[in-house]
């Protein structure tokens, strides 16, 4: 392992841990400013209150010196692991994920496994055993019923999610990472994944896809209209109303940094990943060019989140089996229909 | 019409309690649905029993806010029960402020002023856009658009900011006295009201923007909770939960008081019985009320506020907060308050019926001549409203509880008492 290597593993827990507090911020400003509020506006360290900027950092002092509550009825074991078994998937998926260009001959990325994708879809699924886990293991009927809806809508919405990421698959042609989106910078913003990788003809089912991935990918990390499995009016908290201090931290933080790798996982299939034409060039690989990737690629997921949070704080939220529906009936169906096309489209007017 | 209704879900508290096993050996989930849930807005409880998510059958229990308002007013004067009341309803305290004023006045024969009556359907259909525009934003909160909610808290506020110019209290407003009010309104009372009714119409606007077509609102709402006609007579139901079920029953039609049937307006029907038209009966009803401040603001009389009966005026105050007049003034002060000869109905009892934003408050009361009430009993519309949510859950998923639970707009304060 050289420097190099340490140094991005470093940058990218990094930028996934301080991309929480981060995203905190950002969450509670925009929401304020949906519903007419301020939002935080009183932290300040050294006297700099930047707009509250430091607030997420308060909440996460606060919550670690809270008292740390076990039932006593809970499964103390699992109880215990269900944190780390939600935190650490979303780390694990950003060491494939290309965060930028490459500077010199230093790829910005952790790794570049062959098999990319499958590697991101099955550590993706490890997410529901933390919220099954979580909700069994604290012996609370909330919690238990959020565990038992969580499982479902992330098993079924994981269905959605695969077929949508296989679409991607078929239009690039490799489940390589750096590849997929080296296709996605021969050209301008046609060639991005989004409007069909550079063929006209998918340019629907790319915008298709594109959309099934983005609604299953809110679904997949619990965000408004499918966060049922928390769903305060209804189970208090969900799976984890028990927990407390820093392990409802930990609960906390995944959900955000589930939110950012989901993101950058959009951005890096569909959007183009860290290109911009006109902006970034690939051929570029001196200091600069390497971090002027990594800024498009940060302000796409960027833009990805604040979608994300202008949805939340705008819709209801579906009921159980209208999510079911919406899952199976619709958007799984939309999503086979979507991969026909583009296999017939790729097999008749393909490049290859 | 010949009410009809199957077996009532609604179980004895104790029977619930115990978790049995069904048929397939499989045990049913008991869910304890409050006292603290976030989705009572207040201390109800309610046992569930779920199988799976379906709600199979479900027990109440109030009390958990009983307060003994109705045994404290036999200590208290009839002025001072006054401040009971607003503690009984956090949403609308005004209305009820008004309520039992007028019940006591109806009680005494006491025929209040014009301008008096005027202010006091200004402030009690504020009032009701007061709790009817909270009541939506709560359940749209509760199905989850949360920002909704902010929203209708932006337009309460301005209506307390009025409140509390009005009447010197934001929640707390105890304003009505028998035979007047506490004091006139302020003189830029009618420019605060415009401002308001012209910011309040938009947010409706607006919150009607975000939610009637938002398909998962209507699929959240509608068909969901839905009573017929038949039922919702049955349960004693009143206010907008009947209105939704398509009776057009108002007290300000159908027995006015406060001069209501001198004001243009319609009552607000729906035929689904959902909770979807129940937000839209809220909705119009607000616009409604609307109407009415501005109807009432326009023609609002100059004149008293207090009747012409000496006995009952409270004698204004002088610069020092002293009662004005000298020596005699004081003695005529001291008289009014006096225990026994301030208001004191004739011996007799009274039900006088208004129409809350909840539904049709009830104020029944017994004089023995003296200057207590000798008992009070108020009929709240929320014991009768919750007592059809087992019915309207029965078989419904767990989510469509807690939809119907925040349109049924349960004040718990009002339930327990």
């Amino acid at each position: 392992m050289n420097i190099w290597d340490l140094a991005k593993i470093v940058f990218v827990i990094a930028l996934v841990l301080q991309g929480v507090p981060v995203l905190v911020w950002l969450e509670r400003k925009i929401s304020a400013s949906i519903q007419g509020r301020i939002g935080p506006n009183r932290t300040a360290v050294l006297g700099l209150k930047a707009a509250g900027f430091f607030q997420p950092v308060a909440d996460a002092v606060k919550l670690l010196f809270k008292e740390d509550v076990t039932p006593g009825a809970a499964d103390r074991f699992l109880y215990q692991l269900a944190p780390l078994f939600v935190f650490v998937p979303p780390l694990l998926v950003f060491t494939v994920i290309p965060f930028g260009n490459r500077i010199g001959e230093e790829h910005l990325q952790v790794a570049n496994l062959p098999i990319g994708v499958l590697f991101v879809m099955s550590v993706l699924s490890l997410g529901v055993y933390g919220v099954a886990f979580g909700g069994w293991a604290s012996n609370n009927k909330y919690s238990l019923l959020g565990g038992l809806r969580a499982s479902a809508q992330l098993i079924s919405y994981e269905l959605t999610l695969g077929l949508s990421i296989i679409t991607i698959i078929l239009m690039a042609g490799t489940v390589d990472m750096r590849e997929i989106v080296a296709r996605q910078t021969r050209s301008a913003f046609l060639s991005w994944n989004l409007f069909g990788g550079g063929n006209l003809l998918l340019l629907p089912s790319g915008l298709v896809a594109g959309l099934v991935f983005y609604v299953a990918a809110l679904a997949e990390n619990n965000r408004l209209p499918f966060d049922l499995p928390e769903c305060e009016a209804e189970l208090v908290a969900g799976y984890h109303t028990e927990y407390s201090s820093m392990k409802f931290a930990m609960y906390f933080m995944a959900e955000y940094a589930a939110m950012i790798t989901m993101s950058a996982l959009f951005v890096t299939l569909f959007l183009g990943g860290w290109h911009f034409p006109g902006l970034v060039d690939p051929a570029d690989t001196s200091w600069i060019g390497g971090l002027l990737s990594h800024g498009v690629f940060v302000a796409k997921m960027g833009a990805v989140i604040a979608l994300y949070i202008w949805i939340r704080w705008t819709l209801p939220r579906f009921r159980y089996d209208q999510l079911m529906r919406l899952g199976w009936k619709v958007l799984l169906p939309i999503a086979l229909v979507n991969l026909l096309v583009i296999a017939v489209i790729g097999v008749a007017w393909g490049e290859r | 019409m010949e009410p009809k209704l199957d077996l009532p879900p609604s179980k004895p508290v104790l029977e619930i309690e115990q978790e049995r096993e069904d048929d397939l050996g499989g045990r049913r989930l008991v869910v304890n649905f409050g006292p603290q849930h976030p989705a009572t807005h207040g201390t109800l409880r309610a046992i569930v029993e779920l199988d799976g998510e379906i709600v199979r059958s479900m027990a109440l229990e109030i009390g958990y806010l009983h307060s003994g308002f109705e045994k404290i007013a036999e200590y208290r004067t009839y002025n001072q029960t006054v401040t009971v009341t607003d503690r009984m309803n956090y949403l609308s305290p005004l209305c009820n402020n008004i309520g039992f004023a007028l019940a006591v006045e109806k009680l005494m024969g006491l025929e209040v002023t014009p301008r008096c009556a005027a202010i006091r359907v200004i402030l009690y259909e504020l009032s009701r856009v007061a709790d009817h525009i909270l009541s939506v934003g709560l359940q749209a909160m509760d199905l989850g658009a949360f920002s909704v909610m902010l929203w209708t808290f932006i337009e309460r506020e301005n209506l307390y900011d009025i409140f509390e110019a009005v009447t010197g209290a934001r929640l707390t407003t105890s304003y009505t006295r028998v035979g007047g009010l506490f004091r006139d309104v302020p003189p830029d009372f009618e420019e605060m009201c415009r401002t308001f009714m012209a910011k309040c119409g938009k947010s409706i606007d607006d919150i009607e923007t975000v939610l009637n077509e938002n398909r998962i609102f209507r699929d959240r709402t509608v068909g969901v909770g839905r009573l017929s006609k038949e039922e919702a007579i049955s349960f004693g139901l009143t206010g907008p939960l009947l209105r939704a079920c398509g009776v057009p029953y108002d007290i300000r039609k159908a027995r006015p008081y406060l001069g209501y049937d001198q004001y243009d307006f319609e009552i607000a029907v729906d035929d689904e019985g959902d909770v979807f038209a129940r937000y839209r009966v809220r909705v119009k009803e607000m616009r409604e009320a609307l109407k009415i401040v501005d109807q009432a603001l326009r023609a609002l009389p100059q004149g008293p506020i207090w009747v012409d009966d000496p006995r009952i005026v409270i004698p204004p105050k002088n610069a020092d907060n002293a009662p004005s007049g000298g020596m005699e003034g004081l003695i005529y002060h001291f008289k009014n308050y006096m225990l026994g000869h301030g208001v004191c109905p004739p011996k007799g009892e009274i039900y006088f019926a208004t129409e809350a934003p909840n539904g049709e408050l009830g104020w029944y009361l017994v004089s023995d001549g003296s200057g207590r009430p000798y008992r009070w009993r108020v009929r709240p519309p929320s014991l009768y409203n919750y007592q059809a949510f087992p019915e309207m859950c029965a078989g419904k998923l767990l989510s469509d509880a807690v939809a119907v639970l925040s349109s049924l707009n349960v004040i718990a304060g009002e339930l327990d008492r």
